[in-house]
């Protein structure tokens, strides 16, 4: 038994990273644009439709990974327009961009799944081949977050931090929101689709269904990683890295407890109560566990 | 160098709640002018920097700064001509983000954004300089996050980022009204002189009707979304607060209500 479990964590391991890195992209939009963006339930999915579909067909993996980056930046685009464009509340647009996604993972399939062996094709990642994914992976990741960061540091990453930060402060201070917004959702949507082709190699398969729920284990992933690196330092980069092992933590525990022979139909409930009571600890810190101060009087 | 023409807004225009937040105003600024605006709640002395700042489009008139007719341009577009500090602390900043990052957001106002790794040790050694002049001691804490500073120095520094990047009108929302009266006087003392300093033609809204004797060189007063005072030079520093109060009552024909004002 003990064994059994020990034999799991690398593999919990490496999917943990793949949902790690797809929690990089909800990082960006729930944590530094403010933004609830429900297309990724979707554009996981597409990542890995696209990936599986061109490998299938005999695309190199690199160029189907780049592919399913590209078609998650335009899912982002779709919602970005929805929202800034014709003034849908962002949670609404994704949303309806999640429900198109549906249709148009389908018409890029074919059908509800696409089988992806590695032992027939050249992939990367391969559930067979543990230790060659592992390495894999944490050397995307090592060149990744370093991208990432010297982004948010460049004049055009700030604007979107500003952005998330205090929307009409950026205004007032120049910066069309509308375009950072946009930016930041085509951003993430990328990321997500290209986890989405990382889990399909990994797990063999693409299939309609993989994204659903992913938005929970995004947020799970970015609620422990805050827990782990908020003492450390404000820094971006630790805090991308923490995430990571955000992701990681999450599918420790997801094996720990179906090892325990917990009901696996119960695993997606249980996470969203998870998620949802961390959600709610620093809403009840504040309104239950502050001593009220005096009365502000509000002069306007 | 700001010529209002005209300007009427209306709002919840045919319901109950309809309100003529400004009803035909007119006002010109000559480039320098450092005018105060008093007026009871709901004179319209926001909206109409509302209306400068863009955050809405009137129903009527034309709104011109320099020569330029701002009237339709979009918020941020229109922003590279403006400083403006709000009434909240907490509106003319980002919280968590550096000092330095806060004034460099400001420094790029009206400047297209590329993807340049964005503050460099020189330009820290501007901010440092100018922050020095605020005398807050803020010199030192360039990589503090904004939300961890006070009301006052928030305020302070969101002066700095108005008046970087040479606006052509700095618009100052009653930012002394949430603080307590030594950071206001304080805060209205770097106002001043940042004004002085970089000739910035300025509108400021105080509900201290000492405040607007004392600061500018011009004070208008307005009710009921237009101007119904406009006092300036000699005549304005020999103005008293009982002065302003016939004024008021004389020109609006109504008793002078805003104990607020007469209080504070």
């Amino acid at each position: 038994m003990l064994i059994n479990w020990l034999g799991a964590l690398p593999g919990a391991a490496a999917q943990g990273m793949i949902w790690g890195i797809m929690a990089i992209g909800v990082y960006i939009t729930y944590k530094i644009l403010d933004i609830a963006d429900l297309t990724v339930d979707g554009s996981i999915c597409t990542g890995g439709a696209v990936c599986a579909v061109l490998v299938a067909s005999g695309v190199n993996v690199w160029v189907a990974m780049l592919a399913a980056f590209i078609a998650g930046m335009l899912a982002g685009l779709v919602t970005g327009i929805l929202h800034t464009l014709m003034g849908i509340p962002a949670i609404l647009a994704g949303i309806l961009s999640q429900l198109i996604l549906w249709s148009v993972n389908l018409k890029i399939m074919g059908q509800p799944n696409i089988a992806l062996p590695a032992r027939n094709y050249e992939l990367i990642l391969a559930q067979m081949n543990i230790n060659q994914s592992l390495l894999m992976l944490i050397v995307m990741i090592a060149v990744f977050i370093p991208l990432l960061y010297c982004f948010f540091g460049t004049e055009v990453g700030a604007s979107l931090r500003a952005t998330g930060n205090n929307l009409n402060m950026s205004r007032a201070q120049g910066i069309n929101t509308d375009i950072t917004k946009t930016l930041g959702l085509v951003l993430s949507n990328g990321i997500v689709a290209l986890s989405g082709a990382l889990l399909a190699q990994y797990q063999g398969f693409a299939d309609i269904n993989m994204g659903r729920g992913a938005i929970v284990i995004g947020l799970a992933a970015v609620i422990i990683g805050e827990a782990v690196t908020s003492r450390l330092s404000f820094n971006l980069g630790l805090r991308m890295l923490g995430v990571i092992i955000g992701g990681v933590i999450y599918y420790f525990v997801y094996q720990t407890v179906i090892f325990l022979g917990l009901d696996a139909d119960l695993l997606k409930m249980l996470s969203a109560i998870v998620v949802a009571i961390f959600l709610a600890v620093p809403y009840w810190k504040k309104n239950y566990f502050t001593k009220a101060k005096g009365v502000k009087v509000c002069s306007k | 160098m700001l010529e209002i023409k005209n300007i009427t807004k209306t709002f919840n225009a045919g319901t109950v709640n309809e309100k003529v937040a400004l009803n035909n105003l007119n006002l010109t600024l000559k480039k320098g002018d450092f005018v105060t605006v008093i007026g009871g709640n709901g004179a319209g002395k926001s909206t109409m920097l509302n209306a400068i700042a863009g955050a809405w489009k009137p129903d009527s008139g034309s709104i011109v700064v320099d020569g330029i007719d701002i009237t339709a341009m979009p918020e941020h577009k229109r922003a590279k001509f403006l400083g403006r500090v709000f009434q909240d602390p907490m509106m003319g900043t980002a919280a968590d983000m550096q000092i330095d990052e806060n004034l460099a957001l400001a420094k790029r106002r009206g400047k297209s954004r590329s993807f340049k790794w964005w503050i460099k040790a020189e330009e820290r050694g501007e901010y440092r300089e100018m922050l020095k002049a605020l005398d807050l001691g803020l010199e030192e804490r360039l990589t503090t996050k904004v939300g961890l500073l006070s009301g006052g120095q928030r305020q302070a520094i969101t002066l700095l980022m108005a008046s970087l990047n040479e606006p052509k009108l700095l618009l100052l929302d009653e930012h002394t009204a949430a603080l307590d009266p030594k950071t206001a006087a304080k805060v209205l003392e770097i106002t001043d002189r940042i004004v002085e300093k970089n000739n910035l033609t300025t509108l400021m809204i105080t509900h201290n009707m000492k405040d607007a004797i004392a600061h500018g060189n011009r004070l208008i007063m307005m009710h009921e979304g237009h101007v119904i005072v406009d006092v300036e030079g000699e005549e304005k520093k020999s103005l008293t607060v009982e002065d302003l109060m016939h004024l008021f009552v004389k020109q609006s024909g109504e008793e002078f209500a805003n104990d607020r004002a007469v209080l504070s």
